[in-house]
Order: C-alpha cells, then structure tokens, then sequence
C-alpha cells in the first residue's frame, strides 16, 4: 500500500514534455530551432519559461522584441492558470510533446493578462491562496502566518522545493478534528467546450446527514451537463493532474491530495475523444 | 440614509483622454445606482441566480478618493477588470494610475474574474462588497 502522502510528491513533480516554436511571422536574424523543455504542471507558464525567451532572443533584433506570449492551435495560454490546468483543458488526448507557439509581437489584450514580472506571478499566487483559505477557514490559518510563511509559499513553488512548500502549506490543508473537512471546497471547473470563465461556487465537503460529498455529487450540483450520458456512454472526461479520478471519490480527499498549489482544485471538463 | 438619487449611469469615452480617445474593453461604460440602499429585504427583487444584476458596494481604503455613490446593481458577468476601468474613470484617475480590488479585505481577485462568482462564494446580505485602493492594500 502507498501511502496517500506519495500522491502529493506525484502531484508535485509531473511534468509535461513541450516543444517551443517560434512564431512564423517573427522577425529573426537566423533561423530560431525549436526548445524543448519538460514544464512542472503546479507551475506557471511565464515562471518557468526564462530558457525559452532567451534562446528565441538570441536570434531576434532587440527592436522585434516585445512582451513574450505564448499560445496553442489558436489559443492565446492565460499565464495566470496553472501549466497543468492549461494541459488538460485544452490539449488533453494529442501526442506528446505539447507543441506551444511563442511569440513576441500583437499581445493578445483581449484575452491574456500582462505579465510584467515574477511579482506579478506571486501576487496573483498569494492571492489565489488567501482566496482559497478564505473558503476553507475563513482565511484564519493563512491571516495567522507570518509574512516569512507566505515568502516560503511562493519560494517553494518558485524554486521547485517540495519540503520548503508543503512544510507550510500542510497548515492550510488542516481542519477541526470534530468538521470532518473544510468549510467550502475551493474549486473551479473549467469547460473546454464553451467561452464562459470557470465555474465556483460555495460547496461543502460534508453533506447535511453527515455523508461525506464526492466529486460526482459536486459536479451534478453546480454543473449536470458534465456528467450527462448518452446510450450509456459518457460524453466528457473529468480531468484533474493529467487523470480522471472516480466520481464517488469524496471531495474532501481530492482538495487535499489533488488540489494545485493555489490550494484550488482546478477541474478540466473535456468532451470524451472518439476514436 | 437612502443614497442619493442618481440617473442611470453612462460615461463618456476617455473623459481624461479627450473626446473620441479608443477605449480598451468594450463593456465599462454603464453602471446604474443601486435602486435604495435602505429598502427592506422584503421589499427588493427577486434575489438568487434569477436576479440578473448583483447588488455591489465600492469602498475606499486609505487615501484613494470615496464616491458618493457607493452601492452599484452590476451585471454579474462584469469583470473586476470592468470595475476597476469604471472606478478610474468616475474618479477621473489617469489611465497609467494603478487601482487595486479587494474582498473580504484580504485578497485581489485577478482581473478576468466575474463579480457574479465572486458574489456567490463571498457575498453577503444581498450584496458583494469591494475595497478599493490606490496602491497595494493587503498583501
């Protein structure tokens, strides 16, 4: 038997084999060959990407370089959602490596935030976290951290360190002996299928009789249509980390082993491949 | 204390830019009053999902300038990226000033967020309430 805290390493250290491409229409002095790099899927795209923007600057004028973004098939990759998240959702079923395109020109203002630099990272990832408390414990355990705690959150996942992060975040995945979970499950379910921003809502991990809710309960809540089927045949996949777990796995489990650093479990709805 | 009355609400275009200066985001423009602060729950719409427009109050921290109006019904697909454009122009802040949102006066939620989501998970009273500030006020 492995122990449940194995998943947490696992979740931690997966890791997507991705192939950059420059651009076609970029402007370069010779020719840019492709970089390859294996992406932490906790992590964001801008933290991890410094090697890529220098090995495309290298053959580009200083003058063609604007802000970096980065997009696949047509879709503009929003930085502020996790690598992994990113994956499942929109690139979930094609071969591997994942084929990303780079760019350095027409920043998409529609449909990415800028990225100015790593603090801008952090600030977004702090937030996300004190969001995330504020729905799991009415954001007392991370009010009662100490700025040093929080520093060590984000060094954590900035610099890869497994120990240095969950040594504080364990804190934020506690909860009274006498509630059998959190307050409310931070959550967001992603659809691949429509426009519309991700899904949150209020939900409890523990229903009123005391049973403990599952994912499949969360998700014929607050969104039925993921969970349809037809013929008997499931129509979506339910992908969290690269996996679909079981739908009568109880949430509460799921927030604590699968949820990303942010302390949200990020959920990719994607329709099931035919093939 | 009722708010005071206030016309629906329309802005012109780039106030600070000059006439006819290109808005970035289509959707900032109008915001409307809140009908009363004051009416009785028993007396407003319908509330819940079936309620279109969301009940927020805008309050200032620090030194950043209060607006006499301070309760708005905004449509629940409006982003705070929306919200903040409107505050910086009814304050008639330079495009380059920085505003920031908090909730719960803890934490900024990012910019493509929908204030109808944050109104389910943290709103309160019929209401989401909204700090907004200058410069970084919570961490």
């Amino acid at each position: 038997m492995t122990d449940d805290k194995d998943v947490l390493r696992d979740v931690w250290f997966g890791r997507i084999p991705t192939c950059f491409t420059l651009y076609q229409d970029e402007i370069t002095e010779r020719e840019a060959e492709p970089y390859y790099l294996l992406l932490p899927r906790v992590s964001y795209l801008t933290l991890v990407t410094d090697k890529v923007k220098k090995h495309f600057q290298k053959v580009m004028r200083q003058e063609d370089i604007s802000e970096i973004w980065f997009e696949y098939e047509g879709t503009p990759l929003k930085w502020h959602y996790p690598i992994g998240l990113l994956f499942d959702l929109l690139a979930s079923n094609t071969a591997l490596p994942w084929n990303i395109t780079v760019h350095f020109k027409s920043f998409p203002e529609k449909d990415l935030l800028h990225c100015p630099s790593k603090d801008t990272i952090e600030a977004h990832f702090m937030s996300c976290m004190k969001e995330a408390d504020a729905l799991k414990h009415k954001s007392q355990v991370i009010n009662e951290m100490q700025k040093k705690d929080h520093k060590q959150l984000w060094m954590g996942l900035q610099n890869d360190k497994f120990d240095q992060f969950w040594a504080i975040n364990r804190k934020l995945m506690e909860y009274p002996a006498e509630d059998n979970g959190f307050r409310y499950i931070p959550f967001r379910i992603y659809q691949a299928t429509t426009e519309r921003p991700f899904i949150q809502k209020l939900f409890r991990p523990v229903a009123a009789d005391g049973q403990l809710h599952t994912l499949g309960d969360l998700l014929k809540e607050v969104c039925p249509s993921a969970i349809t089927t037809e013929d008997g045949i499931k129509k979506n996949q339910i992908m969290i980390h690269g996996i679909e777990p079981m739908l009568e796995t109880p949430l509460q489990w799921l927030s604590e082993h699968l949820s990303y650093p942010d302390n949200f479990l990020h959920i990719s709805i994607i329709p099931q491949p035919t093939d | 204390m009722a708010e005071p009355e206030r016309p629906p609400m329309s802005l012109p275009g780039g106030s600070a830019a000059g006439e006819g200066a290109p808005e970035v985001g289509s959707d900032t423009n109008a915001l409307e009053p809140a009908p009363s602060a004051a009416v009785s729950p028993g007396t407003e719409e319908p509330t819940g999902d079936a309620k279109k427009k969301i009940d927020v109050l805008l309050k200032a921290v620090g030194d950043t300038p209060i607006m006499k109006t301070k309760k708005w019904a905004v449509e629940r697909t409006r982003t705070i990226q929306g919200l903040i454009d409107f505050i910086k122009k009814f304050l008639k802040l330079v495009a380059s000033e920085q505003l920031f949102i908090y909730v719960n006066q803890s934490f900024a939620p990012s910019p493509d967020q929908e204030v109808g989501t944050l109104y389910e998970c943290f709103g309160s009273d019929g209401k989401l309430v909204l700090h907004y500030c200058k410069s970084q006020a919570w961490g």
